[in-house]
């Protein structure tokens, strides 16, 4: 029934206003503040005034140099080396704190490797982001194809008319109503490494052999743990798309891959998976999205530690803008974080386009 | 090719009989017609054949083999669908070649066999199409085309025009007739289109609530129908039945009439009757002729009228307000309200039992 009410444009726009600017205040004005931003020096508290600085925020975050160390030698020429035998280097302070550097000022190593009988060694002027940078990477690429086939598992499982199957799409389902922080926080007990969940049960499974791990203050276990454990908490959900998507094919092509005499796989291989290539697109653009977005677990579980071994790039936004209060620092990482999911999602798009 | 017979076969849902012993044999290279109203399980049955539902009770052999729990792809049977059933994603090469892939046969053999299929259906202009720029028609086609690379035992086709409009169907129609002539392998055909039934079949199987109401072939059921069920069921319109009474039995006849009808005698056909009992008499629209007034054997009123051209059908009311359709195969003009009075040959008459009445 058309009233004046909804004929009105004014009164849409009256209706539309309060979400709008909602909108506009917390998600257009930031994202454009923080691009302006990332171009300043501005700090959330400071008696200075606030200065230009170009991109000198980003070079500060992004600056890497790979310095080659020769090894150090004796006046004949031969090499130094220590009582082990190992050739001896000069060290990385006297290039990066030379006057004869300028550009390597500041800058930190952040990994070597052996070439010949020189040693090379990436340096760069943030190592913590550039490790939160790798983590995020990393934890994108592990979490994106496990959950999600998994996830696509789980909904093959569930896709079964069978009785008590709500009660299995309920309890795959759980984790995921339950919010992130709880979540993480009952994670962290299960992860203890004295007395936890996981380490009671991996005893118990190998009769008291298993060594107890303190998963969450090992470098090398750290971020494997989160993953895990964010793998477990959203793969619900996108077993409930991936369902969706299942049931969106025609049971009668199912019955003529039957009758042409297809077996499990082929029917997945010809009639389930090309199927389910939206639902796919869908989900892995998803999964990266929130991987990317990586900071509720870090945040409660390990506050980016030990050894910087859990940083992400969120995490590192958060911690410098507010923690150090550094708005430009945390204002340029959301930047390069937007510029990266941005040009993956364009891949995405073109890898997935209609052909 | 096969035989393909079945013996007592039942299948339930849970408590509900859905197909209450259903025996048939059908010989090998026949083309046999499930037809039936919807929700009379002929699809169902189909289904059982394939391997695709269950058998609960009695067995199904094919080709002189017990198949009642092999899967669908060691039946030897190939089964076209009404919604086509076509992969979305393939082209209508991969589609047709999509039973070789799966028995992983050779490249050369794919091409070899796909382009007989196409050949004997017409199609080699569409090989690298999608099945999004096809028309209904040769979707249907494809599928065709995927069932008779296999070279089947049994052909099923479960309502394959049923999503097809009118001009479409019968150009189909007339495909599959000449498909089955070139292949002569078993077919089985389910579809609730007495046309295509009566065009198609060799022998047609009528079912209704799950059972066996009639087999035989098309004309023996349009002219001799075992029940009223079949009798109504086949021919269009529809059979008439007119609610009379046995004035009088002899022998292999029973006379009988009522107010709207004078007094006939019409041949029972071994069915038992009651002297005066009631009875019902079937008609087929097709077997009345108008007459001159005083000549008739049924009087009505002109209710509404149909010109198709070649024939004309007119919806009477009776004397007793019962209605009545008549069908002239020549173009005629009747006006509501005109009298009418009708004849028909009784030897084309049929006289059933009224089921409802109590013996």
């Amino acid at each position: 029934m058309a009233s004046k009410l909804t004929l009105s444009n004014r009164t849409g726009w009256t209706f539309v206003l309060p979400g709008f600017a909602l909108i506009v205040t917390f998600i257009v004005l930031p994202f454009f503040f923080a691009i302006g931003l990332s171009l300043t020096n501005q700090r959330l508290l400071s008696p200075n005034p606030t200065q230009f600085v170009g991109l000198e925020n980003y070079r500060q975050l992004l600056g890497l140099a790979v310095v080659t160390l020769k090894p150090e030698r004796n006046d004949a020429g031969e090499i130094i080396r220590n009582e082990a035998g190992e050739i001896q280097y000069p060290r990385l302070r006297e290039i990066t704190r030379s006057e004869a550097y300028p550009q390597f000022r500041g800058m930190r190593e952040w990994f070597r490797w052996q070439s010949g009988e020189n040693v090379m060694v990436v340096i760069a002027s943030d190592v913590v982001f550039m490790k939160a940078l790798v983590n995020t990477f990393l934890f994108v690429l592990v979490v994106a194809p496990v959950q999600g086939s998994l996830a696509l598992m789980l909904a093959l499982l569930i896709n079964h008319k069978l009785r008590g199957i709500n009660l299995f799409r309920t309890i795959y389902f759980m984790p995921v109503v339950v919010s992130i922080v709880v979540v993480s926080l009952l994670w962290r007990f299960i992860y203890d490494g004295q007395n936890g969940l996981l380490n009671s049960i991996l005893q118990a499974l190998t009769f008291g052999l298993f060594q107890p791990v303190d998963w969450l203050g090992n470098p090398s276990t750290a971020l494997p743990a989160v993953m895990a454990m964010s793998i477990w908490q959203a793969v619900g959900f996108h077993m409930v798309i991936w369902l969706a998507g299942l049931q969106t094919i025609s049971p009668t092509l199912y019955e003529a891959a039957a009758v042409e005499g297809a077996s499990r796989w082929q029917t997945f291989r010809y009639v389930t998976w090309p199927g389910l290539r939206n639902t796919a697109v869908l989900v892995l653009v998803v999964i990266t999205m929130q991987g990317f977005a990586l900071f509720a677990q870090i945040d409660v579980m390990t506050n980016g530690g030990p050894l910087d071994s859990t940083q992400t790039l969120v995490f590192q936004a958060v911690e410098r803008g507010y923690g150090k209060q550094d708005i430009s620092g945390g204002s340029t990482i959301s930047v390069i974080l937007f510029a990266i999911v941005l040009a993956i999602s364009l891949i995405q798009r073109w890898l997935t386009r209609e052909r | 090719m096969a035989e393909v017979s079945l013996k007592g076969v039942k299948k339930s849902f849970g408590r509900v009989e859905i197909i209450k012993g259903v025996d048939i044999h059908i010989n090998d290279g026949e083309f046999v017609v499930f037809v039936g109203p919807s929700g009379c399980g002929k699809s169902t049955l189909l289904r059982m054949i394939a391997g695709l539902e269950d058998i609960t009770e009695g067995t199904l052999e094919i080709g002189g083999r017990v198949v009642n729990q092999l899967q669908p792809k060691q039946r030897g049977v190939a089964m076209v669908f009404q919604n086509y059933a076509i992969f979305p994603h393939m082209t209508v090469r991969e589609n047709i070649a999509f039973g070789l892939t799966i028995a992983g046969a050779s490249r050369q053999e794919k091409q070899q066999k796909v382009a007989e299929a196409a050949r004997i259906l017409q199609m080699e202009h569409l090989l690298d199409r999608r099945p999004s720029q096809l028309s209904g028609g040769q979707r249907q086609r494809v599928a065709i085309g995927r069932a008779i690379t296999r070279k089947p035992a049994v052909f099923l086709f479960d309502e394959p025009l049923s999503n097809l409009d009118a001009a479409l169907r019968m150009d189909m129609r007339m495909e599959i007739g000449r498909l089955r002539r070139q292949l002569g392998t078993t077919m089985i055909y389910v579809t609730h289109d007495q046309v295509e039934a009566m065009t198609l079949a060799d022998r047609i199987v009528v079912l209704k609530d799950g059972q066996v109401m009639q087999i035989g072939a098309p004309m023996e059921l349009y002219h001799e129908p075992a029940n009223r069920f079949v009798a109504g069921f086949l021919g269009a319109p529809s059979m008439n039945f007119l609610n009379v009474d046995v004035l009088d039995l002899d022998g292999e006849a029973a006379m009988i009439g009522n107010q709207s009808l004078e007094p006939i005698r019409v041949a029972t056909r071994r069915r038992a009757f009651r002297k005066d009992g009631k009875a019902i008499l079937g008609i087929r629209p097709q077997h009345l002729r108008a007459v001159q007034s005083g000549q008739g054997l049924l009087h009505g009123v002109v209710a509404h009228a149909e010109r198709l051209g070649s024939e004309t059908v007119v919806d009477l009311t009776l004397r007793d307000d019962r209605e009545l359709i008549a069908a002239f195969n020549e173009d005629k003009v009747f006006e509501p309200g005109d009298a009418l009075e009708l004849t028909f040959d009784t030897a084309l008459a049929h006289l059933f039992p009224d089921e409802l009445q109590t013996h």
